[in-house]
């Protein structure tokens, strides 16, 4: 292997990458992402390794042990080429079909195709399954593709033509403003102009400047993070070095939590190969740059992912935010000047370059460009991550690339902008997704969580669970945040447990905006919005609870009782064999009755009656 | 270089860049603070300093203690908004430490006779960082530091183990505002002191509690007798 000295060295290798491959070629892409992994996705691929090697089928067929595919529901995903057939939920027994079947004969195993809940139609392939089609499909293009631990398959696929154009081709100074022609906005949360925060750091003074790739991902129910460092990590360390070449840093940090040891094991694959193929480390590509990236594991803070608490934390102390001013753009890493971005926000960076800013600008709304990873989670249909366009609408998202409501129960509200965003009412469905209208709707982009919520979620009850993460996760230093969120939780626990009072609300709303105007951080700043925006959307729901001490949704356990409703009931005993309590009296084939003194409210029978007798008084 | 400034509509004259609280200060404006010292870096924690500024024609709300002064810059220390924003920080802080004394004169000079939230268990600390940073900054010794996160957050020694740097110095006891922190006489051994904090001792002095031949002690007192005379008288 040779280092790569110039632009031509780059595209011979691509040449005859792409020469030595048959693209006739059957070639089975596995996920090997935590997702797939967790469904014992290794043991699938060791199985399939025997199998084709008892066929002699070991040279024909090319097994990619690939990143996340975004259908995590379904997984372990696998997709065979060329014909990119779809199969999910593959289990080792099932090898044996797949390589008989689809490999030797061509023939489709239909039990493990993606059936549609609600049509019962089955989709064949990858290109066709409504989880896909809707997606604009750039930042997580190569995930699910290409092997991360691969350098020569990221350059197959263009990667790393844009350092050589940024680097042969540009001037630090025309990279900064073709960043920030294209309006990309930081995807951690703040929303910033990238290129405005380049360009400030860009002008700051100093020999020494750092740059931080920000992996501090920590919502509940977010993994868009996690996914591209685990699938397309190259991605990202090109996007690292065009921005240190843009702003002039000499060294790099990329800041990733422990809990996502594949991320850390591909990412420190992909810098090491880089810096064998001379993409990084010193004089790059022989243009004389210097440039070094090291990996700084988190420990898990929620707050850590906030800019100057991880700088401190890099700095070796206990992750706390500080004021701004002095902005890391003019005294971040050690009191230089620091550029943080998310690691997605880097990511888009690679395309802007080769593209254009024109390309990208085109893309999305006119306060918000490009395309925006999200990770639908919750009571929707079909879980998994999801690339859309700025402006893509939520009932898009949620019913036509999700799928809708599982059970067909009811949409109620979508929580988007992790612990400290907000929930989104079905009045709001067709709103266009980006920065400015979710702000304006009370919640956030924030990292690009999406958690669904259906009929049976209680809404102050959500609100208590989000606060109650963050009363843990806030760093406890300003008085507001610490003591806000104690209070609004305690607040908020009384009204779940019925002892609800007059004032509540108006003490919830007005700590609300307290913590708002006077945190010191943007944690503290965005804590109350669970709040906020429950009571401004489902203020009925509050009502209800504190004066009426009743929880429609079924979810506060003083607050409701279950009851059968002796119409529907045919007596199919399946409730009274399972309730785990004997509550429940009954003859065959005759209505059941629950005993409410002996209720404990599990819900069992609830989600186990299949006419849906049990209900919720 | 110094550039103009208006507080409270008086025209003052500082350095670019140094805090608003010396603004105040140089224009008489009294600026409440709890985790505010002259001798320690702004720490920006307690929020009560918090003042009303217009800069280029946009309000905003900044703490006084570290947010820089820029020329032409007009500051509002007493508001409406202000009142009622100090008012709830000392009402929360009534509610975490109901018995601190420093505290109950500060919610009785503005007119708060109780906290309209819930009492919690008692503790006496604020969770200033004033012992923490002046055992850091000045002292130079870190043994106290600020531990956990959230509602766990307190302030303990390293793994809460006695510590073995501590030069039982007794400024935390100095500094701190609301009492919490002591120094008692150890029974064991005559004229040594241990510093408590809740239910965890620190470790005795290095130097056998030798003061009159400890270099820290001497070198410490002299600076300091000044910096806490004048912290309080004002």
């Amino acid at each position: 292997m040779k280092q790569i000295k110039t632009v031509s060295d780059l595209e011979d290798l691509r040449k005859s990458i792409l020469k030595q491959r048959d693209p006739e070629k059957i070639t089975i892409r596995m996920c090997l992402s935590t997702g797939c992994r967790a469904k014992k996705s290794i043991k699938v691929i060791s199985a399939l390794e025997d199998e084709l090697n008892n066929q002699g089928l070991q040279e024909k067929v090319e097994i990619k042990r690939t990143g996340c595919h975004g259908f995590c529901e379904m997984g372990p995903i696998m997709v065979i080429e060329p014909a990119n057939i779809f199969y999910r939920q593959v289990t080792p027994e099932d090898i044996a079909d797949i390589v008989f079947e689809t490999i030797l004969k061509g023939n489709i195993v239909k039990r493990l195709l993606w059936k549609d809940a609600g049509t019962k139609e089955y989709t064949k392939t990858e290109q066709d399954l409504p989880l896909y089609k809707k997606q604009k499909k750039h930042i997580s293009y190569n995930s699910g593709k290409i092997d991360p631990t691969d350098i020569e398959d990221y350059i197959a696929a263009d990667g790393y033509l844009a350092l050589c154009k940024a680097l042969n081709a540009m001037t630090p100074a025309k990279i900064v403003e073709t960043v920030f022609a294209s309006g990309l906005r930081g995807r951690g949360g703040g929303g910033f102009s990238t290129g405005l925060k380049w360009r400030i750091c860009s002008a700051a003074p100093s020999d020494i400047k750092y740059i931080i790739a920000n992996g501090d991902e920590g919502d509940p129910g977010a993994f868009m993070d996690r996914s591209l460092m685990e699938g397309d990590p190259h991605r990202i360390i090109e996007g690292m070095i065009i921005a240190a070449f843009a702003i002039g840093a000499g060294r790099g940090f990329l800041y990733v939590r422990e809990e996502y040891p594949i991320a850390i094991e591909h990412l420190s694959i992909a810098i090491q190969k880089a810096e064998e193929y001379g993409l990084l480390g010193n004089n790059i590509m022989g243009t004389g740059f210097d440039f070094n990236i090291a990996i700084n594991k988190g420990a898990g803070a929620f707050v850590c992912g906030e800019e100057t608490a991880l700088i401190i934390s890099i700095e070796g102390k206990s992750g706390t935010p500080r004021s701004r001013p002095p902005y890391p753009a003019f005294e971040g890493l050690w009191g230089k000047p620091t550029i943080i971005n998310n690691v997605e926000t880097l990511g888009n960076i690679p395309q802007i370059i080769l593209k254009g800013a024109d390309w990208y600008s085109n893309i999305g709304t006119v306060g918000s460009k490009g395309t925006k990873i999200f990770s639908l989670v919750g009571k929707v249909r079909n879980t998994g991550l999801v690339e859309v366009e700025m402006g893509t609408t939520l009932r898009e998202i949620i019913f036509d690339i999700g799928g809708g409501i599982r059970k067909d129960k009811r949409f109620k509200a979508v929580q988007t902008g992790g612990p400290s965003g907000g929930c989104i009412p079905i009045s709001k469905i067709d709103m266009p997704v980006d920065y400015d209208s979710l702000r304006e709707a009370g919640a956030i982009m924030g990292s690009g969580g999406m958690i669904v919520m259906d009929e049976t979620s209680c809404m102050v009850d959500i609100a208590r669970y989000f606060l109650n993460f963050l009363l843990f996760e806030s760093c406890g230093k300003c008085v507001p945040c610490r003591e806000g969120l104690k209070q609004m939780h305690y607040i908020l626990t009384n009204i779940c447990e019925g002892n609800g009072e007059k004032g509540d609300i108006e003490a919830l709303t007005e700590l609300g905006h307290f913590m708002i105007s006077t945190s010191l951080c943007g944690l503290g700043a965005t804590a109350a919005n669970p709040v906020l925006s429950t009571l401004r959307y489902f203020h009925d729901e509050y009502l209800v609870h504190i004066y009426e001490k009743k929880c429609p949704a079924g979810v506060c356990k003083n607050l409701f009782e279950y009851m059968i409703d002796e119409t529907l009931c045919n007596g199919c005993t399946l409730c009274r064999i399972r309730c785990p309590e004997k509550a429940i009296s009954g003859e065959k084939k005759k209505p059941h009755r629950i005993d409410t003194a002996k209720c404990i409210k599990c819900g069992i029978c609830y989600n186990s009656c299949k006419r849906q007798a049990v209900i919720v008084i | 270089m110094k550039v103009p400034l208006t507080i409270d509509g008086q025209m003052v004259q500082i350095d670019s860049g140094a805090p608003i609280i010396d603004a105040a200060k140089k224009a008489g404006a009294v600026i409440p603070t709890l985790c505010y010292h002259e001798a320690l870096k702004p720490y920006g924690s307690c929020r009560l300093c918090m003042v009303e500024i217009i800069i280029n024609k946009q309000r905003r709300l900044v703490t006084a203690c570290n947010f820089p002064v820029e020329g032409g810059m007009e500051v509002f220390t007493d508001t409406a908004k202000l009142r009622h924003i100090r008012k709830m920080i000392i009402e929360l802080l009534l509610a975490r430490c109901p018995d601190v004394s420093s505290l109950r004169a500060m919610a009785k000079q503005m007119g708060i006779k109780s906290s309209r939230f819930k009492k919690q268990d008692s503790t006496e600390c604020i969770l200033c960082g004033l012992c923490v940073r002046f055992c850091e900054e000045v002292v130079g010794v870190s043994a106290i530091g600020l531990v956990n996160r959230g509602i766990d957050r307190e302030v303990a020694t390293p793994f809460k183990v006695a510590s073995d740097v501590c030069i039982g110095c007794g400024s935390c006891t100095y500094i701190c505002p609301t009492g919490c922190i002591e120094m008692v006489p150890d029974k064991k051994i005559p004229q040594m002191r241990i510093m408590k904090m809740g239910q965890h001792s620190l470790n005795p002095c290095i130097n056998e509690f030798q003061c009159e031949t400890c270099i820290v002690e001497k070198e410490f007192f002299e600076d300091m007798r000044l910096v806490i005379a004048e912290f309080r008288n004002s």
